[in-house]
């Protein structure tokens, strides 16, 4: 059991950052009704495990909790998710033209589809940095991704959604011929 | 792609998070190089899609209101012990000792440390609903007149919509005892509150940090004080100093 005073301080803290929570696990499990439950469980972890909580950075600290549960919520129901490497799977001679990837970032369901379609690993860096505005040492944390990889980790993923999307619009052109 | 920096180094520059020398190493790298001039244009369309398309999805106020729920059952005045005690009064007696304790505890705090405290804590306060603005406008000439005589003087106000990031309005706020005017900015679905007040001797505060999830960039031009505080990367504040600074 907690004390009242530790609630208050929580509110204050912690709980800013449900919309963080939210948004992180909508994107992780690809699944608006699933990523309410993980992350309304995960704010309750945070609050049991508040305790434990130094003082620092809040946001990164809570995302880091809402990213274990999803992980543990994905192990157990889709593992396959967890399984795709996406850093192998560049095809680094595959030429991207900017025009296209232009057009098509402006295209929001395009750019849904693409950003849902990144192996889990990829689309976590994304949202952390695009979505949520995370600097390289919040994605760490969160993450657990070492602070010196940050940049090449976002780097491959940056470069595979430009992939899909290029590859989308091949396909595009290719059925209308 | 094959320059080797376009997968690395371009990124930490895109993101604002290569320290000043290494920026600049490689704008001149980039000025001879049409692998990473090609990836930056890539990258930064990319970026511009991914910020323009809506795509954040916050907690709805139904979830909101379970999660309250869950910290009411878990803490200790629901128990019988405490049903009496109506939780208003508890919750109001705990708001008032908790700032009781916390005046006292600021002042342990060095200067800087209490500045920069003061500016997280008002940055946390005008989230709380109905706080954030007190003339709420997107239009310049609407927000910069109603500071007109409530302050001796008048902050620049000017918005940067077209740049990404809109102003929301201008509130008054008070730091350090004394009354500041406050510009909000929106960025993505997140807020900036810009903090303005003359000061003849810079504060004691660094120039920039973090603190609980938010970060700061503090400067000053002339006699003026300026200070960014949000939950945005601080790569998007800089952005925004930079279009304020021109």
């Amino acid at each position: 059991m907690l004390l009242a005073s530790d609630k208050i301080r929580f509110e204050q803290l912690v709980l800013p950052h449900v919309d963080a929570a939210v948004n992180l696990a909508r994107w992780l499990l690809r699944n608006p009704d699933d990523a309410e439950d993980v992350a309304q469980e995960a704010v309750l972890r945070a609050f049991r495990f508040f305790g434990g909580f130094r003082g620092g950075d809040a946001r990164a600290w809570l995302l880091q909790i809402v990213r274990n549960s999803c992980y543990t919520w994905l192990e157990k129901r889709m593992p396959s998710e967890l399984i795709t490497e996406f850093n192998e799977e560049l095809h680094p001679g595959m030429s991207i033209n900017p025009e296209t990837i232009a057009l098509q970032a402006s295209d929001r369901t395009k750019l849904l589809n693409a950003l849902e379609s990144l192996p889990v690993r990829a689309r976590e860096v994304i949202v952390l940095r695009e979505l949520e505005g995370c600097s390289y040492k919040e994605i760490s944390e969160v993450t657990g991704i070492p602070m010196g990889t940050v940049m090449s980790t976002l780097s491959r993923a940056r470069e595979k959604l430009a992939q899909i999307l290029s590859g989308s619009a091949r396909k595009e052109a290719s059925n209308e011929l | 792609m094959n320059c080797e920096l376009s997968g690395n180094t371009l990124h930490g520059y895109l993101d604002g998070e290569l320290d000043a020398v290494r920026a600049a190493e490689f704008e001149q790298h980039m000025a001879g190089c049409g692998d990473c001039q090609r990836s930056l244009s890539i990258m930064s369309s990319l970026r511009e899609g991914l910020h323009q398309a809506d795509l954040y999805q916050g907690a709805p106020s139904r979830l909101r209101s379970r999660i309250a729920d869950d910290l009411g059952s878990q803490t200790r005045s629901s128990t019988a012990k405490w049903k009496w005690l109506l939780i208003p009064a508890v919750s109001l007696a705990l708001v008032l000792i908790t700032l009781r304790v916390g005046n006292v505890l600021t002042h342990y705090r060095t200067d800087s440390n209490r500045l920069q405290a003061e500016l997280i804590d008002a940055h946390v306060r005008s989230l709380q609903p109905g706080h954030l603005t007190d003339v709420q406008s997107t239009d310049q000439h609407t927000v910069k007149p109603w500071f007109d005589g409530k302050l001796d003087f008048i902050p620049p106000v000017e918005d940067f919509s077209r740049q990404g990031f809109p102003l929301v309005g201008g509130r008054l706020d008070v730091l350090e005892g004394r009354n500041v005017a406050v510009l909000v900015y929106g960025r993505r679905k997140h807020w900036i509150n810009l903090f303005v007040w003359p000061e003849v001797t810079p504060p004691a505060i660094s120039s920039e940090g973090s603190r609980q999830g938010y970060n700061w960039l503090n400067w000053h031009e002339g006699e003026t004080q300026f200070c960014l505080v949000s939950d945005v990367s601080s790569g998007d504040l800089h952005e925004l100093q930079q279009l304020i600074r021109h």
